[in-house]
């Protein structure tokens, strides 16, 4: 097993150019955080100013996606990197697609907060969100920070969080349809609310892909695709 | 969680998997000294049938000194001096009874600069065919001549002037016309020395195509400061540094996730 450092090459341009290039995908994962904390805000509080902004937003980080995944081409174009660089470089495109998805995710939490406030709806009823969202928002951070740090020690230990998350989503699940069933008038809501609960869910996922990515970085090896009791146990050996 | 840098254990064996079933060349323990100078260190690595295997490394790593070892191209150097164990489909390369002359018609070679003879193409390939009495009559030579010219994928190029010297070729022309002199005898391994490095990339695609194809009939050896040609053109690599042999492996893993940090500081171009 190899140490994975992005410095120490005997051109300081290529040095240069891994760091700037994971800091663009660090800024980018800090700016898709932010999105979905204000997302999720806007929800528990019913900010519509909040949900607006959140909306209105997804198009930045788009755009950081197509900056960072334009100047991993250039090197691979021009470095043709290989080993723990090759690694780092693959790892990062991925990586941004699963950070632009989860942005995609945040978007909609903006615009379904604003059906439901224009619906007259007020979020305090489904409180049960901000228990699930603050998880996922949790997930996301370790996943970030595993990245940050290239720890795939802490990827491992993130990646079962999704579990967790999982099994809320699927209680809360239960829990709207219960509601639906009650009070057929409350569908319409309930099924927006539902929505916003994929989407928390769906974040869940990516950030756990992330965790994915940080693992083959560090360790070369691919583990998306296998339960996480294979997966620790592959990891162990 | 990440391993420390390992250092240099002159004890530490290779790691990955230097050594094969059923291989065309296998060397055990093998020390190469120039006078007091050691070269190569307790280098083990085998060598199959239909494959090609990459050696690269730094500048003086032993990497081209361990590929002459093969066909005692070292016993033209006074100073220098193999020992340790090194076979060809099992019989002892450095025995007393193996004579040079026959061996490196079977281990044949190609070397960084083209070096065709100044002599016609012709005469070029017909040279150790004729050297080894190989063809019974003009008719036998004409047909190795081109056999061994259409293998190394020159034939339409030149058929209409193989009168013409050698040394009139392009440099990708005579490096592919010093591929078929090796092959016109009839080798079993091919080693080559950078043959590509004094090429343009179009020559050099070309020379890797030929590589490639000629893997079906020959064990090639290829030496390359190319990481990029070794990651192209083999299926094995072995990892020199100083006179060792520091990890072997398949061409994908060693380019992708080598296991010594000190492969993975060369291929990414980082300090050793």
């Amino acid at each position: 097993m190899n140490e994975t450092h992005l410095t120490g090459h005997i051109s300081k341009r290529f040095d240069t150019e891994l760091e700037d290039l994971r800091s663009q995908v660090l800024a980018m994962g800090g700016r898709v955080e932010e999105q979905v904390a204000n997302g999720l805000r806007s929800l528990i509080e019913s900010d519509a100013a909040l949900a607006e902004q959140v909306a209105g937003n997804d198009h930045r980080i788009n755009a950081m996606e197509v900056a960072i995944d334009e100047k991993c081409v250039d090197i691979l174009a021009r470095r043709q990197p290989a080993a723990s660089d090759l690694r780092l470089v693959v790892a990062i495109i991925k990586t941004i697609t699963d950070l632009e998805r989860i942005g995609d995710q945040a978007e909609k939490l903006g615009r379904f907060e604003l059906e439901l406030i224009a619906e007259g709806s007020t979020s305090s009823q489904y409180a049960q969100l901000e228990h699930l969202g603050e998880r996922v928002i949790r997930m996301l951070r370790k996943a970030l920070d595993a990245f940050a740090r290239l720890d795939d020690e802490a990827a491992l230990k993130t990646i079962k969080r999704d579990n967790k998350i999982n099994a809320e989503y699927e209680a809360l699940t239960r829990q709207l349809i219960t509601l639906m069933m009650e009070d057929p008038r409350s569908i319409k809501n309930a099924l927006r609310v539902s929505w916003c609960a994929r989407a928390l869910e769906r974040i869940g996922d990516h950030a756990s892909n992330i965790c994915e990515y940080v693992i083959f970085l560090v360790r070369g090896k691919d583990v998306r695709h296998i339960d996480y009791g294979t997966l620790k146990k592959q990891l162990r050996e | 969680m990440n391993a420390q840098p390992q250092a240099l254990d002159p004890a530490q064996e290779t790691v990955g998997t230097p050594f094969i079933d059923d291989p065309k060349i296998s060397t055990r323990h093998v020390d190469v000294w120039y006078g007091d100078k050691q070269a190569i260190f307790d280098a083990s690595l085998d060598v199959g049938n239909n494959e090609v295997v990459a050696l690269i490394g730094p500048s003086g790593c032993g990497k081209s000194t361990w590929l002459r070892c093969l066909n005692r191209m070292n016993d033209t150097i006074d100073i220098c001096r193999v020992e340790g164990e090194l076979k060809l489909d099992g019989e002892d390369i450095y025995d007393r009874a193996m004579d040079p002359v026959l061996l490196r018609a079977r281990v044949g070679m190609v070397f960084q600069k083209p070096n065709p003879f100044p002599k016609s193409i012709y005469d070029n390939v017909a040279y150790g065919p004729r050297l080894h009495g190989l063809a019974r009559n003009r008719a036998d030579m004409d047909e190795i001549v081109e056999t061994s010219l259409r293998r190394a994928g020159l034939w339409d190029e030149v058929k209409d002037r193989l009168d013409a010297p050698g040394t009139g070729l392009s440099g990708g022309q005579q490096q592919r016309l010093c591929i078929a002199r090796t092959i016109a005898v009839g080798p079993e391994v091919i080693l080559m020395d950078e043959p590509a490095s004094a090429l343009d990339p179009i020559a050099t695609a070309i020379i890797e195509e030929l590589i490639d194809e000629l893997r079906e009939n020959y064990s090639i050896v290829i030496v390359t400061h190319s990481m990029q040609q070794a990651a192209r053109v083999s299926q094995r690599t072995a990892y020199f540094h100083m006179g060792r042999i520091i990890e072997v492996g398949d061409t994908k893993q060693i380019f992708t996730n080598p296991r010594h940090q000190l492969t993975e500081n060369y291929i990414t171009g980082k300090f050793g």
